[in-house]
């Protein structure tokens, strides 16, 4: 079973760890720079790009500003085309009603097809509680539930694995879940991918129940879109006889229409694809093809509290390409981990404390996870402001002030003491030991002086200040997981095997 | 208070900035993107989704109608297909020249047999040209979803001109959201380990397309 997020160390001591292991920075940079280079080329095809980044940006902001038509129009949508709809205020609530629907099927085993909304409820823990096992069919996040590990990338969520440590896993692990690996498995990437259609074919063809996420949720006709590159969506989706899609609220569009807006920016912006090789949409049930029980849960945990934000609301748009997280310096050097969420990188660091609230040490460390150079900014496809939302949230931590909590209006407190300045000071002192993680940070450097609240440590001393490298490592970053994912001398560890 | 009560009076708080005489589509949306990009030929259209296709790993051929049973035969020959899956309104002389035992698509057929199937060949609802695209609606020539899913070879036809668009801002409006629809851009295929793409994951692992039309043979077969 595939570990959980809670309980991670804030993002500077994560971060200072992870620095340390030039292997999996070595693959991130590798990474990064690869899909970076490609994106900018499919990017670069069309000459319209800054307009359909300006209308994904407006569609996303529509559907915010009227959040509560577009659900109650979506609701009815997809009942009138024979889906059921179930709405979870919270985490909890979505896996309680996910668990009851698997059991009510009578099974016991489900497919999943990756969601990011269903890692940050804890999906896969809670239906294993329930004595449900819960498969990925996504071939990284089988790598990462086979491997016992955790997502570091949202699209490459087993980026910081190479082929040799795929293949042991493969051979070590296969067989506990299923068909096991091969005789003679090497590490080509096609042989490990040949492994991974045998041994997840069985579950596809016996599965009963698939459960899955949505990439956008269309309004007006109840349509449900999932993009995917591997075909084990079009297998979840298909195949069982009942489908459970748990789906973020702020995924809605309105209409039909607006996916030809969406469906040029994501596949672009984040495969660097003219189009992904597979998209599924489907309205309700269709008599004789696919499903023929149809729920979806749709989630709020901490979406309205973020909405009520008008900072931080933009946060909502965001279409989960990953773009952000490949031009990010500190995420390239920090690696996805550090971050402590489901999501990674720029999009995590205001991600998380919106969703979760600022009252956690990493939540409160997240803000400072970044130059503040606007890289992120410029390549989001529906332009998030990401460094202004940023700022803003530094400004939370430190001075307080109202936030929306779970619904309710509350007066946070500024972070006690001198405990967020100091916090800010390591993680701003973290970022900015790396030169590297500097270059081309100037964009902001004034506006961020000019906004930044009074106590705290300017990021432009920080920088000017020191620019040596971590000294020799203390703990390999390979270590420190050995040591803290079993949790027996680390801190408490929230997820479970 | 059910939890979708809760959820909706949640929203509606968070949204007490957004002044009460807005309505749900008020807020303006920019629409001065493209519909197309470029100009084309209708020529040039089929040319460039013959070249996106074959761009993402697709094998294209090109046939004038006459030519479609002994191209499809040709094809499954060279598979060494000897079942074939078809949905219920494939016009029957597509297969005959193939020399293949016919499985028709029934209900009663579970995932497992589907996988016993060596190819299924379907015609599709819609091409897009500049994302080399095929789009499958479920309708009589293409048939469930799940039988271009399971079996490993999947020879699409699609018919030129009239089954292709330039772009994805064309290609909606001859869709409808109320039919499943699967939109295919070249076999199955994943970058997880190390960023190699591999082809072919869990769809057909070989996808050929036929570009079938009045004096498309002069293109040649891919
Ligand atoms: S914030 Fe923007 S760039 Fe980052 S994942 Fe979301 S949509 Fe993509």
């Amino acid at each position: 079973m595939s570990r959980s997020f809670l309980g991670m160390p804030a993002f500077p001591r994560a971060a200072a760890v992870s620095t340390r292991d030039t292997r999996l920075r070595a693959n991130l940079a590798h990474a990064t720079h690869t899909i970076r280079d490609k994106r900018a080329r499919a990017v670069a095809e069309l000459d319209d790009w800054a307009q359909l980044r300006a209308a994904g940006a407006a569609i996303k902001d529509r559907t915010l500003r009227h959040l509560d038509h577009y659900l109650e129009q979506l609701e009815e949508s997809v009942v009138a085309a024979g889906g059921r709809v179930h709405w979870a205020a919270d985490a909890d609530e979505a896996n309680r009603i996910v668990a009851r629907l698997v059991r009510e099927t009578g099974e016991r085993e489900v497919v999943k097809v990756k969601s990011m909304a269903t890692q940050e409820i804890g999906l896969n823990e809670a239906l294993a509680d329930a004595g449900i096992r819960a498969y990925e069919t996504d071939l990284a996040e089988l790598i990462v539930q086979l491997g016992d590990d955790l997502p570091s990338h949202i699209l490459v969520p087993a980026i910081h694995r190479n082929r040799a440590e795929i293949r042991d896993v493969f051979r070590r692990e296969m067989g506990k879940w299923g068909r096991p690996a091969p005789e003679g498995l090497s590490d080509s990437p096609a042989e490990l991918a040949e492994a991974a259609r045998l041994h997840l074919r069985e579950k596809f063809l016996t599965a009963k129940v698939g459960i899955s996420g949505a990439n956008f949720m269309v309004a007006e006709s109840g349509t449900l879109v999932v993009v995917e590159s591997e075909g084990n969506g079009r297998m979840c989706l298909t195949l069982p006889e009942t489908l459970i899609s748990v789906v973020g609220i702020e995924k809605t569009v309105p209409t039909w229409q607006d996916l030809e807006v969406f469906l040029q920016l994501l596949p672009r912006s984040s495969t660097a694809e003219r189009m992904n090789p597979y998209t599924t949409t489907w309205t309700g049930t269709t008599d004789g093809d696919g499903p023929r029980t149809f729920h979806l849960v749709l989630l709020d945990n901490g979406r309205t509290d973020t909405l009520a934000d008008t900072v931080g609301r933009q946060a909502l748009r965001c279409i989960r390409c990953s773009a952000c997280l490949n031009v990010c310096p500190v995420y390239e050097r920090a690696g996805g981990h550090a971050y402590g969420s489901p999501y990674p990188g720029p999009i995590g660091a205001i991600l998380t404390p919106q969703l979760r609230g600022v009252a956690g040490p990493l939540e409160q460390s997240l803000p400072y996870a970044s130059s503040l150079c606007g890289a992120c900014y410029e390549v989001c496809p529906v332009a998030i402001d990401i460094p202004e939302v940023l700022v803003h949230l530094r400004e939370r931590v430190v001075e307080g002030g109202p936030v929306t909590r779970h619904g309710a209006r509350v007066v946070l407190k500024p972070a006690k003491g001198h405990a967020a300045e100091r916090a800010a000071m390591r993680a701003a002192a973290w970022a900015f030991d790396h030169p590297g993680a500097l270059r081309g940070g100037m964009r902001l450097a004034a506006r961020t002086r000019r906004l930044h609240p009074r106590r705290l440590p300017g990021p432009g001393r920080a920088w000017s200040d020191t620019r040596a490298l971590p000294a020799v490592p203390a703990e390999s970053f390979r270590d420190w997981w050995q040591r803290t994912r079993g949790g027996a001398a680390g801190p408490e560890r929230g997820g479970r095997t | 208070m059910s939890s979708r009560d809760v959820v909706l009076a949640r929203v509606r708080r968070a949204l007490a900035d957004v002044p009460r005489g807005e309505g749900p589509y008020d807020p303006p949306v920019p629409r001065d993107y493209r519909r197309v990009h470029g100009t084309r030929t209708p020529e040039e259209t089929v040319e460039l989704l013959a070249v996106n296709l074959a761009d993402y790993r697709a094998l294209v051929h090109r046939c004038a109608p006459a030519e479609l049973p002994s191209l499809i035969g040709r094809l499954l020959a060279a598979r060494g297909a000897r079942t074939v899956v078809v949905p219920p309104g494939l016009d029957p002389r597509w297969l005959s020249a193939a020399d293949v035992s016919v499985v028709p698509d029934r209900a009663a057929d579970t995932a497992r047999d589907l996988d016993a199937v060596d190819s299924v060949v379907t015609g599709c609802a819609v091409a897009v040209a500049e994302t080399g695209t095929l789009v499958l609606d479920g309708g009589p020539d293409q048939g469930r979803r799940r039988i271009t899913l399971v079996p490993d070879h999947h020879v699409c036809v699609v018919r030129v001109a009239d089954q292709v668009v330039d772009s994805v801002p064309q290609a909606l409006p001859r869709l409808s959201p109320r039919r499943p629809l699967t939109w295919i851009s070249g076999p199955s295929a994943t970058s997880d380990i190390e960023l190699d793409r591999v082809e072919g994951v869990h769809g057909p692992r070989t996808l050929e397309v036929v570009l079938v039309g009045a004096g498309a043979e002069h293109g040649g077969a891919g």
